[in-house]
């Protein structure tokens, strides 16, 4: 029977951490709205979370959305279907590659790094002394961090999409013997709004769920070294996990007719 | 002005303070020492809220720290010297010192802020050169004094020190016990120092307290310190090996 009681212990060790990332994210979302405020955080923010992973973003679009049309030719031509190449890259990458990759690139490159670098103040005393300067460390650490992570994400992601397709494109007339004019009429004629605003919503729940994830496990990171490594893989995994279970009800939501 | 009723804290089955009591009067010194681990880092941040004890009351001029409405406003009224310094390595050294007044309810315009951290800095025996640094490229004893500008700056009214002088050349940390001794004589503030060394203890203090075995073993006015007949007390101010006090070897 002792497999219950751990079965039962693993599951209500589960709840309660649900519990407390809800609770950490319900109270940063109250003191996003209370002052003060710290602007020049958040345009920090912003620059590290969007500006500086564009490189990345546009790596990882342009080879999937190319392996992509690969893909989809290789197996389309088993039934002469070949021709959909341009609409299946299309939605292929503006509703899940896009959104899930960009969302994994982010997770890999910026929770870390908020995990590490808070953990970090963490461990160094840093949130202390914040705290005794006056400075909620929700309110400048958490909050412009996740804000400018839910901003920006979304437009990471409509550009992963449109870099992807672009990737597709390439290889479809490069390779293929694809039309150009043709390949892009198919593809804007094919997506539709809501291919378009799941996308960017997408977006927005998967940066704001990477950097919470960062700031959860920074803030609640362990003693020395091996604390600040614990807390920056626990944050990756629990980002990751938690992109992925999010894409797919999402996608439930806006696809399933 | 501080007081401390019965303060206990335990870490695990690691139980640190076992009913602190401690009585630091408004514009005095207080000197706390006591042996490695004993717990006397964790008892001031007992008072700041950073560790919540299981067990005891603290009160600030009679309000209880643990109901205090407004916590930026509480807190504004501390300064704080960490042990490690604690900087924020991300910011210049000046934007360090001037933390408080560059943000919320202190903040003032930038040249002043930037003028007042020149000031601290010189103050704690730092040209203006190192101003722009970062705190990764400062020794360590440079960090602690950036760490003391910093918890100076606002002229906060009750100010802790966490181990000042550690770290320092011997004429340096002359320099750091006097200036302390200063801003409780001529700012009138109140300041609760930790130290190891007995020579920042005769300088700095009024009362000293010492702390062992989880509580308040002894305290009182500095010049009974040396006429102690406390056991404890005088194994720790003569650093002798033997005594009370186990030491592993
Ligand atoms: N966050 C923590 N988690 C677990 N134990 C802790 C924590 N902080 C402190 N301790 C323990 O509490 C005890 C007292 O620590 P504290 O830092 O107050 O010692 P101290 O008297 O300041 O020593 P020192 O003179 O070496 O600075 C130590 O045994 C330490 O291991
Ligand atoms: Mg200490």
């Amino acid at each position: 029977m002792s497999w219950i009681a751990a079965l039962g212990r693993a599951a209500l060790g589960l709840l309660a951490a649900m519990g407390r990332v809800a609770m950490f994210f319900g109270t940063s979302v109250t003191h996003l709205l209370r002052p003060p405020f710290y602007p020049r955080e958040l345009a920090l923010a912003l620059l590290n979370i969007g500006w500086l992973s564009l490189p990345v973003v546009g790596l990882t679009a342009i080879f999937t959305g190319g392996a992509l049309a690969l893909q989809i030719y290789a197996g389309g031509a088993r039934f002469n279907a070949e021709a959909v190449v341009p609409q299946i890259v299309a939605i292929g990458m503006v509703r899940e590659l896009g959104p899930v990759l960009v969302g994994l690139m982010i997770a890999a490159r910026v929770t870390s790094s908020i995990a590490a670098e808070i953990a970090t103040m963490k461990v160094t005393e840093q949130i202390d002394a914040l705290v005794t300067l006056s400075t909620h460390p929700m309110k400048y650490l958490t909050v412009p961090r996740v804000l400018a992570a839910t901003l920006v994400v979304p437009l990471l992601v409509a550009v992963g999409d449109v870099i992807g397709i672009f990737g597709g494109y390439a290889v479809a007339t490069g390779t293929l013997g694809f039309n150009a004019a043709a390949y892009i009429q198919n593809t804007v004629d094919f997506l539709q709004m809501r291919d378009i605003t799941s996308s960017l919503v997408k977006g927005a729940v998967f940066g704001c769920i990477a950097a919470l994830m960062g700031c959860y496990f920074g803030m609640n990171s362990g003693r020395g070294a091996q604390g600040v490594g614990r807390a920056t893989k626990g944050s990756v995994e629990a980002a990751a996990v938690l992109i992925l279970a999010a894409n797919f009800v999402l996608t439930g939501v806006f696809f399933s007719v | 002005m501080i007081t401390l009723d019965n303060i206990h804290k335990s870490f695990g089955d690691n139980h640190v303070l076992r009913g602190v009591d401690l009585h630091v009067a408004r514009g005095t010194s207080m000197v706390i020492i006591g042996g490695s681990g004993t717990g006397k880092s964790i008892a001031i941040k007992t008072i700041l809220g950073l560790v919540t004890p299981e067990k005891g009351t603290i009160t600030v001029d009679g309000q209880d720290v643990s109901q205090t409405g407004d916590r930026d406003a509480f807190l504004a009224r501390f300064g704080m010297l960490f042990q490690g310094a604690a900087l924020f390595d991300s910011l210049p050294v000046w934007q360090n010192v001037a933390f408080r007044l560059l943000r919320g309810s202190l903040a003032r315009p930038k040249e002043e802020a930037h003028e007042i951290a020149i000031e601290k800095l010189r103050r704690v025996g730092l040209t203006p050169d190192v101003a722009d640094r970062l705190p990764a490229e400062l020794s360590g004893g440079m960090q602690k004094r950036v760490g003391l500008a910093r918890a100076i700056a606002a002229e906060p009214e009750i100010i802790f020190f966490d181990e000042p002088t550690t770290g320092l050349d011997p004429i340096m940390a002359g320099v750091i016990n006097d200036l302390i001794r200063e801003i409780v004589t001529e700012m009138g503030a109140t300041t609760m120092t930790i130290t190891h060394d007995m020579t920042s203890v005769r300088t700095i203090a009024d009362n000293v307290a010492m702390l062992h075995g989880g509580k308040i073993r002894w305290t009182g006015p500095v010049a009974d310190i040396d006429g102690a007949t406390d056991p404890y007390v005088d194994q720790f101010i003569h650093g002798r090996a033997e005594g009370p006090i186990e030491t592993v070897r």
